[in-house]
């Protein structure tokens, strides 16, 4: 008999993992269907440069259906709960989806409302977000007509999605007002609920270096409790503020609603409980978990969710088969870091693993930790990579999910 | 990593102030850390919020981040920072004898 696999999400994690589960199965043992709320898939990693007029907004949105291969079923629809007890998905147009495997690849979403002041006087005004594309296009107006003052970056709270995209914010604006001449006249200052520019330590040594080398200040351990667009000041719980002229916020984020709604799906966060190496959700056995929606622990990023597609697919074949699952995934994630003027950084790591400088993948290739024009280049290709590679869930040879240790020096560091 | 006598008793502390070997903290030495992270004295409120901390890092094996701990503990993150205004899930951690809640990266 035909088993269906439901897929909520149709993004990055539940397009590759729709697009391999379609090709590890046949049609008449597996029936695949994916569900979003809409049908626009957007190439987030674009969002960051839609400020600086360096992508089109156009240009970083497609149908998500056309990214589903053939033999993908598509359901334009809201979620309105999971009934993890009768596997049943209640979508929002009426009707019901019963599943044998459930997965969920719904995201992360911005809680705008959960900041005091975040989206009152001064919204969209002087106080703006790019995580979404509406954010990203008034904001590039916006820095259009900012000729001096003081910009602040803060991230409100963790965890966010692309950990290091505000830091690469940071970078772009100081290139983007030396470009223009007037970099003399703005101050920019990145404001972080962390101790330090970011949470590992060897990389957020050398980003906390090129912060100073760039002149963009550096507050640490402000946690933001309201934004304050009328009078321009950010306001942290243990009552410090900074002022600004121009706030860019990163909101904090929540697994998608639904699963709040779902009685026993996700934690506080709307997150899901996810076993971190099998991807397999703690809550029912047949639910499983790719991308920003489970709450592993690494980061909230495009290249972790490609990463566990090999494993999250392969364990549910397994499971359709009545297997023993496999704990593959060692929560690799790697981070290419716009730096400005032509250059980018790129970070490796894993679970056990920090960034370490040397080369990805192996001894002869992109250099780790270190600017280079290599890496920004490699960061413009990823974008037809994602198209056309990434999310039709295709291997390349010598890149394989796995974090590599080759071309770099043997130091581990041990858990973050 | 330093060795600290609480009340007689010799624990392990790293070079931040968290215990490395949770199993080495008891209640008793709760008004005596607290002084040590500028809480004097250690109200009801406080106890609430740092029995909650011990509990969840027992149950889940990380401590949870104020946000988490404003969803759930039942104090509100403004309360929070009234009762630790150096930071309620570092502090409180630390009170409670349990490492440094896990940062998400």
């Amino acid at each position: 008999m035909t088993k269906r696999v439901v897929i909520l999400g149709g993004g990055t994690g539940g397009t590759l993992a729709a697009n391999r589960l379609r090709r590890a199965t046949s049609f008449d043992e597996v029936e695949v269907v994916v569900v979003d709320q809409n049908n626009d898939h957007v190439y987030q990693p674009g969002l960051l440069f839609v400020p600086f007029g360096l992508a089109d907004p156009h240009d970083i949105v497609r149908r998500r259906e056309r990214q589903l291969h053939r033999g993908v079923s598509f359901v334009e629809s809201a979620v309105e709960r999971v009934d993890i007890q009768a596997n049943e998905v209640h979508l929002g147009n009426g009707d019901t989806l019963a599943y044998d495997v459930l997965l969920i690849a719904s995201g992360a979403t911005l809680s705008l409302d959960e900041t005091e002041g975040l989206t009152g006087p001064g919204w969209m005004e002087r106080v703006f977000t790019f995580y979404e594309l509406d954010g990203a296009v008034a904001l590039q107006r916006a820095l259009d007509g900012f000729d001096s003052g003081r910009l602040v970056v803060n991230v409100v709270d963790m965890p966010i999605k692309c950990p290091v995209a505000p830091l690469e914010f940071c970078f772009l604006a100081d290139w983007y007002f030396r470009e223009r001449g007037i970099r003399e006249h703005v101050e920019i200052l990145y404001v972080t609920p962390l101790d330090a520019a970011f949470t590992k330590p060897v990389a957020a040594e050398r980003l906390t270096g090129m912060l100073a080398d760039k002149n963009i200040g550096l507050i640490t351990e402000f946690n933001t409790g309201e934004v304050d667009g009328a009078r321009g000041a950010l306001v942290a719980f243990d009552g410090r503020e900074v002022p600004f002229d121009l706030a860019v916020v990163v909101p904090v984020h929540s697994g998608a609603d639904y699963v709040g709604r779902s009685p026993g799906l996700g934690d506080a966060l709307n997150f899901v409980e996810t076993d971190e190496h099998t991807l397999q959700s703690k809550v029912a056995a047949n639910v499983f978990v790719i991308g920003d929606a489970a709450n592993v622990p690494t980061s909230k990023a495009g290249s972790v969710t490609h990463f566990e597609g090999d494993t999250v697919v392969d364990n549910i074949v397994r499971f359709l088969a009545g297997e023993v699952l496999l704990a593959g995934f060692d929560g690799h994630t790697n981070c290419f870091i716009e730096t400005g003027f032509h250059k980018a950084l790129l970070i490796d790591f894993n679970y056990d693993t920090e960034p370490l400088p040397g080369h990805y993948p192996a001894g002869v290739g992109l250099p780790l930790l270190k600017e280079s024009r290599l890496n920004h280049l490699g960061k413009l290709m990823f974008q037809w990579f994602y198209w056309h590679v990434l999310l039709p869930g295709r291997d390349v040879p010598g890149l394989g999910a796995d974090m590599p240790t080759a071309g770099k020096p043997t130091i581990t560091t041990g858990k973050a | 990593m330093t060795t600290s006598t609480i009340l007689d008793t010799s624990v392990e502390l790293n070079d931040e102030g968290f215990f490395t070997n949770p199993e080495q903290w008891n209640e008793s030495m709760v008004p005596e850390l607290a002084r040590r992270d500028g809480i004097d004295p250690v109200t009801d409120g406080h106890w609430t919020v740092i029995r909650f901390m011990r509990s969840e890092y027992l149950t889940k094996g990380s401590g949870p981040s104020v946000r988490m701990l404003g969803k759930t503990s039942g104090v509100s993150v403004k309360e929070l920072y009234e009762l630790f205004p150096k930071g309620p899930a570092k502090v409180a951690a630390r009170i409670a004898g349990i490492p440094k809640p896990r940062g998400c990266i």
